[in-house]
């Protein structure tokens, strides 16, 4: 236990330390709210953090939508998904129950998105409820056969990135600079992209809940085995 | 095509080409193709522009440090890039084939996956080295890792598997040591761009401690010694292609945003008792990696030991580019070394995995009479071998060489004392494996065929790793644009 | 330093909250030895760091918070929802395969000096 103990005391140290920084901070940090809320006429949104998230540093965004991409594509190529499939048929009050949340859920998530220019919101929180509505389907085995998709699923995945990538292309052919929108459009190119990335999201999500690769349709099977992929 | 066109492209193409590559898996060789091409095209651009006009800005969304994220291409970066270009591409013709060779039920399901995750990891290091936001700088980092990570479980062994979670776990919690970081620097200075920084940052508590946790998790991730623990296993239990990517480029990552923090961002917490730490921890990994090496049993743990003791030679760079008299020596010095370890260390893998492939293990004293059924490969061995010890005219030869004058100009001798055991080292156990390779054996035994475009990609990189130190003096010209300002001497 | 006062609590509470966090969540994922917790030590690892982003966006001036840390929190949190289940679905296979929920010691040593042609990946 002597690893332990000086596992312990190390730490107590970096709390010590991380302490002594934290509190060596300026007492009120001069922060970038002013650069920000000056410049929120511009960006196309009222709402400043999604300024932040989808204009100023959009770009950050851009390579997190590719990070949510990516943890599918690992959990796909680790896994095959094995979440056991409910069946609500003998169940009607759990049934009557989904009837009623799911398009709540999907209503409630593209409220989200429309109101994440305005107020707290955006593709993310969207993104999250459409996720849970997912997984509320997945369990309630409604999508027995939607999640045998592979083709569709992989489309919806990629949706995200592939909309943000293009539309970094296209900023950059109008105005010649990387996701800079042209005047006045900001808040259409945003929604734009958070329509795509709110799909992208909510399947992710919604995938990783189910933990791995589906197996493939009956359609895919009979295309694609026998040849070698190279 | 224009920089800022390029600079753009070198990003975006990877990234779009690894999503299609996931939702289209039969085309996935050919979208990292198409990648590949596009992005040397950029980068060709991109290199003439920075030539031409020095360092290239561009600032995303049109904002501009503070609010935005710049992109810049300097120099180092530009080398980098092409560093990167130049594996990444010899790793795809390699993976071409090398996948194609498993007849397992698996193997169709590893090349599918193989292609996304290389395009991820590709986007990744290219998003990385044209960073200059400290915080955007996290956010590559993730996605490096994680594309390193799956890639290492794709081998799908027990082994692969144990060494993949131990990468996640090392990665995680440093990403997350070094966002913490961030957090302290941005409550200091209120900005998280390098060259804002650079200007405005004043040495303090806060920021000593947010250079510490910035520094103990991208040193993890290099795997400096002490925190090298996690690299043989994953590097030696990947798939070869893998391995080298991992080995060549991965981990140069977190070195690169290292030089990039210290020199550019903090210049003034470079002091001579940090760099000398940093020198020490290098020397400790020549030492420790390189004698691990000599008793591996393995040919690809050999390999993966090698590169914890290359690695130990890039933070010399420290105390003797961070002296600041004449400190640009010791800073090309080092870059030209990683870049000759890139291709030489590639080489070593791409050949470790054509002879498991050919011989069925990799077994270094049953490694007798290898040069008859692979002689392409054990050449391109022997030849990388040559740059990795550091003799003429190779690419190790020339960094060693600049770094050691820079000892010398700086009266540092005792990295002297440290190189040269190290390559005495080096090439014991280079010299280990090519005596068994080069024994003559009566009637080998009948290997499995290997295309030869495996064992070729492995000789044209170990010849570029040869030939790097007759054509050093370009790479130190480009590496002067945009070099730090307190390196001294250097060029605007 | 605690906000005795009513009209303004002293929010660098919540950075050593983080802080601290942060730390428990490192020692854990150094002792634990299960993959599920250290998995959970680094969520709270992250939740630490995340809890300093946004109390350094509550110390600014004025009405606002800073939008920047909450908007660089919503990435780190999504970074970190796929680190988990990357973590997860690995954890997992691990389970599956070698029948392992701990990190095995010295994996280069011990086995694997038997490569056959049927092992993959090199």
């Amino acid at each position: 236990m002597i690893l332990r103990m000086s596992l312990g005391f190390l730490s107590l140290v970096l709390l010590a330390a991380l302490s002594w920084a934290v509190l060596s901070l300026p007492e009120k940090p001069a922060g970038l709210t002013a650069e920000a809320l000056s410049k929120l006429p511009e960006s196309g949104v009222t709402n400043p953090v999604t300024a932040v998230l989808l204009n100023y540093r959009g770009y950050d965004t851009l390579l997190e939508v590719g990070v949510l991409l990516l943890a599918i594509v690992g959990v796909w190529s680790l896994r095959r998904g094995d979440l056991p499939l409910g069946d609500l048929r003998d169940r009607p009050l759990l049934m009557s129950l989904l009837r009623v949340l799911l398009p709540v859920l999907v209503l409630a998530a593209g409220y989200l998105l429309w109101i994440g220019a305005f107020a707290p919101g955006g593709a993310f929180q969207g993104g999250a409820l459409l996720g849970g509505a997912l997984v509320l389907v997945l369990l309630g085995g409604l999508a027995r056969s939607f999640i045998h998709r592979h083709r569709l699923l992989r489309l919806g995945l990629v949706l995200g990135v592939l909309v943000f990538a293009g539309v970094c292309a296209v900023t950059k052919g109008l105005t010649d600079g990387l996701l800079e929108y042209p005047a006045g459009s900001g808040g259409a190119w945003i929604l734009v992209i958070e329509s795509a990335a709110m799909i992208s999201i909510g399947l992710t999500l919604g995938l990783l809940y189910f933990g791995g690769r589906p197996d493939p349709g009956q359609k895919e099977l009979d295309e694609g085995s026998p040849r070698h992929h190279a | 095509m224009t920089s800022s066109w390029a600079i753009a492209l070198l990003i975006l193409a990877p990234l779009a080409a690894a999503a299609l590559a996931f939702a289209f898996p039969k085309r996935g060789c050919r979208m990292a193709l198409a990648s590949a091409v596009i992005v040397t095209a950029a980068l060709v651009v991109l290199a003439r522009g920075v030539l031409a006009g020095g360092a290239q800005l561009h600032r995303v969304g049109g904002w501009g440090a503070p609010l935005g994220i710049d992109l810049r291409a300097d120099g180092l970066a530009v080398l980098m890039l092409g560093i990167t270009v130049l594996i990444a591409s010899a790793v795809a013709l390699y993976s071409r084939h090398f996948f194609s060779l498993e007849h397992d039920g698996e193997a169709p399901h590893r090349a599918r996956y193989f292609w996304p995750l290389f395009l991820f990891l590709w986007a990744a290091l290219n998003a990385l080295f044209l960073s200059a936001d400290i915080f955007n700088l996290y956010v590559t980092l993730e996605l490096l890792g994680f594309a390193a990570v799956t890639l290492v479980a794709l081998a799908g062994r027990r082994e692969a598997l144990n060494a993949a979670m131990r990468y996640l776990f090392v990665s995680l919690s440093a990403s997350l040591f070094y966002l913490l970081g961030v957090a302290l620097v941005y409550g200091q200075c209120a900005t998280v761009d390098l060259t804002a920084l650079g200007a405005k940052a004043q040495p303090g508590p806060a920021l000593w401690v947010a250079l510490t946790l910035m520094t103990g998790g991208l040193a993890a991730k290099a795997a400096l010694f002490p925190l090298h623990f996690w690299l043989p296993p994953a590097h030696a239990n990947a798939p070869a292609p893998v391995s080298a990517l991992l080995s060549a480029l991965v981990v140069k990552g977190s070195f690169y945003i290292l030089l990039r923090l210290w020199f550019e961002a903090f210049p003034a917490l470079l002091t001579p008792a940090v760099a000398q730490a940093f020198g020490a921890l290098g020397a400790a990994a020549i030492l420790w990696g390189s004698i691990n090496a000599l008793f591996q049993p393995r040919l690809k743990l050999l390999v993966a030991y090698s590169t914890v003791a290359q690695l130990g030679y890039l933070f010399l760079l420290f105390p003797l580019a961070g002296a600041r008299d004449d400190g640009f020596l010791a800073w090309s010095g080092g870059l030209i070394f990683l870049g000759a370890h890139a291709c030489a260390k590639t080489a070593m893998f791409l050949t470790a995995g054509n002879i498991l492939h050919a011989a069925g293990h990799d077994r270094i004293r049953d490694l007798d009479g290898i040069t008859h059924v692979l002689p392409i490969s054990a050449f391109a061995f022997g030849l990388a071998g040559l740059s990795l010890v550091g003799l003429p005219p190779s690419g190790g030869f020339a960094g060693k060489w600049l770094l050691l004058s820079a000892c010398l100009a700086q009266g540092q001798w005792w990295w002297v004392i440290v190189m040269l055991f190290g390559s005495l080292l080096a090439a014991a156990y280079v010299m280990r494996v090519l005596n068994h390779a080069f024994t003559h054996v009566p009637d080998p035994a009948t290997p499995n065929p290997i295309p030869p475009v495996m064992e070729w990609t492995a000789l044209v990189l170990a010849v570029l790793a040869v030939g790097l130190g007759l054509v050093a003096a370009w790479p130190v010209e480009v590496l002067r644009l945009g070099a730090p300002a307190i390196l001294g001497g250097a060029g605007p | 330093m605690k906000g005795a006062r009513a009209t303004m609590p002293d929010h660098r509470i919540y950075l050593l909250a983080g802080a601290a966090l942060f730390v428990i969540g490192f020692y854990s994922l150094l002792v634990q030895a299960h993959l599920l917790r250290r998995i959970m030590a680094l969520n709270v690892m992250g939740s630490g760091v995340f809890l300093v982003f946004i109390a350094l966006g509550a110390l600014t001036p004025g009405a606002f918070p800073d939008p920047v840390p909450n908007a660089m929190v919503l990435t780190g949190i999504v970074v970190s929802v796929c680190a988990t289940g990357l973590g997860l679905a690995l954890a997992d296979r691990l389970q599956t395969d070698a029948d392992k929920v701990e990190l095995e010691d010295g994996p280069e040593t011990s086995r694997n000096t038997t490569d056959t042609k049927e092992e993959s990946g090199g």
